[in-house]
């Protein structure tokens, strides 16, 4: 199958290795990557923070980008869900119905990751190898917009040479939540305490998640307690042999 | 213009600024009806835990032996036990000591000096161990059933429904008639020290 | 579009608007350890109770269609309800008044109450008279309220203001709520322990005299049936069916959207409520009454019928969703912001999540302009409303109207100018490529750790309690263009 790479921007500028790990595994399934140069940004943080308006030619470029391939994947929750849930609402909110007409048309084959390889790909044993002591964060749009359920757990479990501890209070926010975690610190803080006392306490090596923006905000946290524990991308776990 | 007047046209003005929204169809596909009919022996004993786990005291009675369970109820209640006007005959237990007050419009002061009340129902929901009292004749004003520690209620096998949508038609009956002196429906689950008898038609 | 902006509610009356933003109050509630773990304790607790009782029903999900369908198709006819409403009250003996706003329910309350003769009334917990200030104003005409709630009564007492919808003391623990009792209650046995079931006697002995004496009693309602003219209080502890029983003048204080047309609907509601609240099956107590019973409860009802803003969030096409509130607080225990911060730093007496879209909308965004922020959008609330209420949806919309009407101010904010500058770079791919290689040069910092401890302002929000990412040596895009040569 020929698969566009939406990759979005934190992970082209932040988390490459995200990127890289997406298309190794892919490619090992046997599939075809492309990775449209032209991409840059869904607009979530516009969205979200309130500049709906200044989220339009992101939108436009998006669809632009992404309308000539008939399955998309990003390897983040969030990412999908402003595609799948805002980016019509914002073509309508300017009066573009035939914007949101193309938006819904690319938001209906843009997938997770996980929803990608279980639902279209029907695969759950990816071949992977990953001898650590892993714990999975499942991130709330995944969870709760997207609803991609278990399925990034039933990848996992299907890992060899990991040990996947079970999250106490799991589906709880990590806290981050976009410009949420600078314009409200205290309280993002606050929530990112809770969630690494509860990683901590699994005694895993690795937090994994599917979202680079949550693994940003609890990495950065977990990096300022020396904590020794590291966060790790859905991707690269799925990638490893 | 009338506050009256003026909030009705910012209804209007409202919805219309919101494109008059049509209203959707409502689904009612939840469960109107439960698995039993009103009074299955599931839905009796159903009701009994759910009232005992409400910390309720259950007693079981044949349709001639309510006096006697209710005379078990009130064993230990030694202050006066008002009743309704339309208490059902047959219902009070005459050996019992305690001192029989039918109520004529007590104040609440006179009802503050009685122990208990003996009354009946208008039905029970055995999913949520509610029993609801619409006012009827056998029920009784409002107060009797507020003010004392004790209420005895008796629930009739047949006023046992299972699901909510079943038992709210049965305690708006009254509500609808225009008729009756008393249009007031209500609804009690509170047994909370108090005593519940179930009396069962056998 | 809309052009109707609708009244919002009055200023310097009531309690919709907060003295201090949101992350400014927030800031005081996060020192305090005792109320974190108060208010974690209780919301864990509550939270484990709901999850189980609507695990019981395998029609939850089509309640909650009902539910939400029945919501919106009476807002779409709601002038007709309340009309049918007010014929019904009136023909059964009660009689309906109309406020605009907070201060003309006051006066009518004040009034009604004045035509009494009395000074002291009894009350049954009510968000409505909450919103409006009522006891304030009673108090500044010489008329005593009484809450009666043992929450409310606590809230009272300690000279304190409600944190939650439903438990309005759930801020405060148990051995707080026996030093409020031993210092505030007249004749309170000085031996008082901090069990509940004895600081619960302990109110209900305060309380018992005062609901025999009461000869007026204030209330709100949960739900008003239009075509039967019935008004229902759902309640826990039983104080409510005593100011609806005992006293001789009842008065009703309704935020109109709280109309539903058919007894039929109640089936559904009922069901919705007590699960999503307390977490229960059914609410201990529900009292329903009709106008005027001759010889049965109070004799003279007074319906008081309040908009305070409402009208302006039903103008609002996705806004007025909120409205359809049933006041369960389910959304608040699932908040994983409001179990942080408590409901005070809300500054209205509607908090968490859906006082977050509501208080905006009653007041003007402007008046409660940090309220839409405070959210990571985690979709917990969502989830849990029994009727559907999408507030993340809400807050974004929110967010966005808040962000608009800042644009009609001549000096954007640095924020705008940001936005405006990250939306012209990313809406271009080689503005995006170029900006990549630009903050590469923050490779210079966190060499030794591999993050980055501190950054300027706004970002040093960020580095204070994280260390931010190390821009990596080569992008994706570029790591693609090696390996990949070019696009594809």
């Amino acid at each position: 199958m020929r698969i566009a790479l939406f990759l979005t921007c934190l992970g082209d500028a932040v988390q490459p290795e995200v990127g890289r790990a997406t298309v190794t595994l892919l490619e090992r399934l046997g599939h075809e990557v492309v990775f449209p140069a032209d991409q840059t940004c869904c607009g979530q943080m516009h969205v979200n923070t309130g500049y709906q308006r200044e989220a339009v030619p992101l939108v436009r470029h998006h669809v632009e980008t992404f309308e000539p391939y008939d399955v998309i994947v990003a390897p983040s929750g969030s990412c999908v869900g402003c595609v799948r849930h805002q980016h019509a609402m914002v073509a309508r909110g300017a009066h573009d119905d035939r914007l949101a007409e193309r938006a819904d048309a690319v938001a209906a084959r843009t997938y997770e990751l996980s929803e990608l390889l279980v639902d279209v790909l029907g695969v759950e044993d990816v071949g992977a190898y990953y001898p650590h002591r892993v714990t999975y964060h499942p991130t709330c749009h995944s969870l709760r917009m997207l609803r991609v359920g278990d399925k990034p757990l039933r990848l996992l479990r299907h890992v060899r040479g990991m040990t996947l501890v079970e999250l106490p209070e799991a589906d709880q926010c990590c806290g981050f939540g976009g410009t949420f975690a600078l314009k409200n610190a205290d309280t993002s803080t606050a929530m990112l305490a809770d969630k690494m006392r509860n990683v901590l306490s699994t005694g895993a090596e690795v937090a994994a998640a599917g979202d680079a923006s949550c693994l940003m905000h609890i990495g950065g946290g977990l990096s300022r307690l020396r904590s020794g524990t590291r966060t790790i991308h859905l991707a690269e776990i799925l990638a490893s042999t | 213009m009338t506050a009256r007047e003026e909030v009705l046209g910012r209804i209007r003005a409202a919805n219309a600024a919101a494109g008059h929204p049509p209203p959707p169809d409502v689904p009612r596909d939840y469960h109107r009806t439960g698995s039993h009919p009103a009074g299955a022996p599931e839905l009796l004993a159903l009701l009994r835990d759910r009232l005992v786990d409400y910390k309720a005291t259950v007693l079981d009675a044949a349709a001639d032996g309510v006096a006697e369970a209710v005379q078990i109820a009130l064993t230990e209640v030694t202050g006066p036990v008002v009743v309704p006007p339309g208490l059902p005959a047959g219902w009070w237990p005459d050996g019992l000591a305690a001192t029989r007050v039918t109520d004529d419009g007590l104040s609440p002061a006179d009802l503050d000096a009685t122990a208990a009340v003996l009354t009946g129902c208008a039905a029970a929901c055995a999913v949520t161990g509610t029993i609801a009292l619409d006012g009827s004749p056998d029920q009784g004003r409002r107060a009797i059933t507020l003010v004392p520690d004790v209420h005895v209620c008796v629930v009739r096998a047949e006023q046992v429904v299972e699901t909510v949508p079943e038992s709210s038609p049965r305690w708006i009956r009254r509500a609808r008639s225009r008729s009756s002196a008393d249009r007031r429906p209500r609804a009690t689950s509170s047994w909370s020290g108090w005593r519940a008898c179930t009396a069962r038609a056998r | 579009m809309t052009t109707f902006l609708g009244v919002p509610a009055p200023r310097g009356v009531g309690h919709l608007r907060g003295e201090h933003s949101f992350p400014d109050a927030a800031r005081g509630a996060l020192a305090d350890s005792q109320l974190r773990r108060n208010l974690g304790h209780a919301t864990h607790t509550i939270r484990g109770k709901r999850a189980s009782v609507v695990g019981e029903l395998d029609d939850w999900e089509q309640l909650r269609l009902a539910g939400s369908a029945l919501k919106a198709a009476t807002m779409a006819r709601l002038d007709e309800h309340l009309e049918r409403l007010e014929r019904e009250v009136t023909a059964r003996g009660g009689t309906v008044h109309w406020a605009r706003d907070a201060n003309e329910a006051n006066a009518i309350v004040t009034r009604l109450v004045q035509e009494t003769g009395e000074t002291e009334v009894v009350k049954v917990k009510s968000m409505a008279t909450q919103e409006i200030g009522l006891n304030e104003a009673l108090e500044t005409a010489g008329i005593e309220a009484h809450e009666t709630d043992l929450a409310e009564l606590i809230v009272q007492l300690g000279g304190d203001l409600p944190s939650h919808i439903l438990v309005p003391a759930i801020h405060r623990n148990r051995a707080e709520i026996r030093e409020i009792f031993l210092r505030e209650m007249p004749g309170v046995d000085p031996e008082l322990t901090a069990e509940p079931r004895r600081l619960a006697m302990a109110a209900r002995a305060h309380l018992r005299e005062r609901f025999l004496r009461a000869k007026v009693a204030i209330s709100g309602a949960n739900f008003a049936v239009a075509d039967t003219g019935t008004l229902l209080v759902v309640e826990s502890e039983g104080n409510g069916r005593m100011c609806l029983t005992l006293p001789e003048t009842l008065i009703t204080v309704m935020g109109i959207e709280k109309v539903v047309p058919t007894w039929q609907d109640l089936e559904v509601f009922l069901q919705l409520l007590p699960r999503s609240s307390t977490g229960e099956r059914m609410n201990p107590y529900t009292s329903a009454w009709t106008g005027v019973t001759p010889g049965d409860g109070p004799q003279t009802f007074h319906l008081v019928l309040l908009d305070n803003g409402r009208t302006a969030a039903l103008a609002d096409e996705l806004g007025r969703s909120a409205l359809h509130c049933i006041k369960c607080s389910a959304c608040l225990n699932v908040c994983p912001v409001y179990e942080r911060t408590g409901g005070h730093a809300y500054g209205s007496v509607y908090p968490g999540p859906i006082g977050a879209v509501l208080s905006p909308q009653l007041t003007g965004v402007e008046d409660n302009a940090s309220l839409p922020y405070a959210s990571t959008l985690c979709g917990a609330c969502f989830d849990a409303c029994p009727v559907r209420i999408d507030i993340p949806s809400l807050l974004v919309k929110l967010r966005a109207r808040h962000v608009d009407e800042q644009r009609a101010r001549t000096v954007p904010s640095a924020e705008a100018i940001a936005m405006a500058a990250a939306s012209w770079v990313m809406s271009s791919p080689a503005r995006f490529a170029a900006a990549e290689k630009v903050s590469r040069a923050g490779r210079l910092l966190g060499r030794r750790t591999g993050g980055i401890a501190a950054l300027p302002p706004p970002l040093s929000a960020w580095t204070a309690s994280r260390d931010a990412p190390r821009p990596p040596a080569e992008t994706f895009r570029e790591w693609w263009a090696r390996e990949r040569g070019g696009a594809s």
